[in-house]
């Protein structure tokens, strides 16, 4: 075997809890971030990421909290993003127990925030989150911000490479244009990225079926990423990479 | 009991509950009289190479590895603590390390870095380290690795671009690329066959 392709569910958190939707038989809560951890480690998940998508300080305050007791028990890597603007956000998600965490609106506000947590804590620990869609920009795709509603003016793959210039070790790449149609990750996209990209790209947004991910990984993706498909049980993780496997890419069993 | 040596930043809570499920007598710690005392004390390391070195310069944790080698008592580093184990690092400019293994650190030649997630291992015969999980996957998150074997050692190896030392077993100092502490059972296994050895 090579470096495994990795599947990683993503998780929206807020105020201690997965919210959005999750249905899963045989769980004790189906809310508690730690018990669907755990589920998706025992389905073979590579990697999990939560999104904090808290409207508080007092929900935020909870994350730190639910970081703690997940890696405290499910010992795969853990990325978190989500309002992180500062190396101190950083310092204290890594001591809580994450492993990496994913920046994308401070870092639009301010690039400068890239270096400083890549020079602190190495680029390993840093994924730059990109919400990319169709635009006119040079390359076609541009940045987006508030979950794809707004425009930031820059072109996708120019900050992409400015990112790496800046210290980032791994890009989440979600289109927005694929995001929520299952109907396929962004092949146009991806391939495009991963011919402008030093580091690995995580691809996000649009799967729909067993299929998609390979397709994905086929375009240039080093991973991949999906929310409600595993959520409500309409993809297993184990079909995911089955099939991947099936078409000759290396997977972790 | 297991010290793990605490001497910047970094994720150390997943590295303390990988260890404890090992031996639930785990600190994290820099005092230098309990990593001075532990059976196995556990050297950390994230991030560039140089800048761990200046952090571990400065906590006094050069002196407490140096003194426990000298007794002959096991040391466990892992990622860019096993890394400060050798020579010199070409990472940002030439640095020193520890040389407590003979050899230098430098870059994967590889088309995408850092090299990032799970790859296989394959060990040696004999090791004790990889027993029952020998060509197993790991967790890795790295750019730069030892490329040469360690003379009169038991060296596991990974390719990614090319192969390099994921693991290596000398005397009394075990250290691993890859990070056990995320490498789900096979890094529990991993943890406790060294915590039985010692």
């Amino acid at each position: 075997m090579t470096l495994a392709k990795r599947v990683i569910p993503c998780l929206d958190v807020a105020g201690g809890r997965v919210v959005k939707g999750v249905n899963f038989l045989n769980l004790r809560d189906a809310g508690d971030p730690v018990e669907l951890a755990k589920k998706y480690d025992e389905e073979g998940a590579d990697e999990l990421t939560f999104l904090d998508i808290s409207a508080s300080v007092e929900e935020r305050a909870t994350t730190l909290e639910i970081v703690g007791a997940t890696s405290d028990q499910v010992f795969i890597p853990l990325t978190v993003g989500g309002g992180i603007r500062s190396t101190e956000n950083v310092n204290e998600l890594l001591r809580a127990g994450a492993d990496k965490v994913s920046v994308n609106t401070a870092a639009i506000s301010r690039p400068q925030l890239l270096n400083e947590i890549s020079e602190r804590f190495g680029n390993q620990v840093l994924v730059l989150s990109v919400d990319a869609r169709r635009a006119s920009t040079k390359s076609g795709f541009e940045v987006t911000t508030h979950g794809g509603r707004e425009s930031s003016g820059l072109d996708a793959l120019e900050w992409i490479s400015e990112g790496i210039r800046r210290g980032v070790g791994e890009i989440l790449l979600n289109s927005m244009d694929a995001d929520g149609t299952k109907a396929g990750f962004d092949i146009e996209l991806i391939k495009a990225a991963r011919e402008i990209s030093s580091v690995p790209i995580i691809a996000s947004g649009g799967a729909g079926v067993v299929s998609d991910f390979g397709d994905a990984i086929e375009s240039g993706a080093d991973a991949v990423l999906a929310a409600s498909v595993f959520h409500f049980g309409q993809i297993q993780i184990s079909d995911v990479k089955r099939d991947l496997a099936a078409r000759g890419y290396p997977v972790r069993n | 009991m297991i010290a793990i040596l605490d001497y910047g930043s970094g994720n150390l809570r997943s590295a303390h509950r990988a260890f404890e499920l090992a031996d639930s007598d785990s600190v994290v710690t820099k005092d230098p009289q309990v990593c001075l005392k532990a059976d196995g004390l556990v050297v950390p390391g994230v991030g560039a190479f140089a800048a761990c070195m200046a952090q571990l310069i400065s906590a006094g944790g050069v002196e407490i590895i140096k003194e426990r080698i000298k007794s002959g008592k096991p040391i466990f580093g892992i990622c860019v603590g096993m890394q400060v184990l050798f020579e010199s690092s070409s990472e940002k400019g030439s640095t020193s390390g520890l040389g407590l293994l003979k050899g230098n650190i430098s870059e994967l030649s590889a088309p995408i870095l850092p090299h990032i997630g799970w790859n296989n291992v394959v060990a040696p015969v004999g090791s004790k380290l990889f027993k029952g999980i020998s060509g197993d996957s790991f967790y890795f998150v790295h750019s730069f690795a030892a490329k040469s074997d360690i003379p009169g050692a038991l060296n596991a190896h990974t390719t990614y671009g090319e192969k390099f030392v994921a693991a290596v077993e000398f005397e009394n100092i075990v250290a691993t690329q890859f990070h056990p502490e995320k490498s789900g059972k096979s890094g529990a296994k991993l943890i406790e066959n060294w915590v039985e050895s010692l």
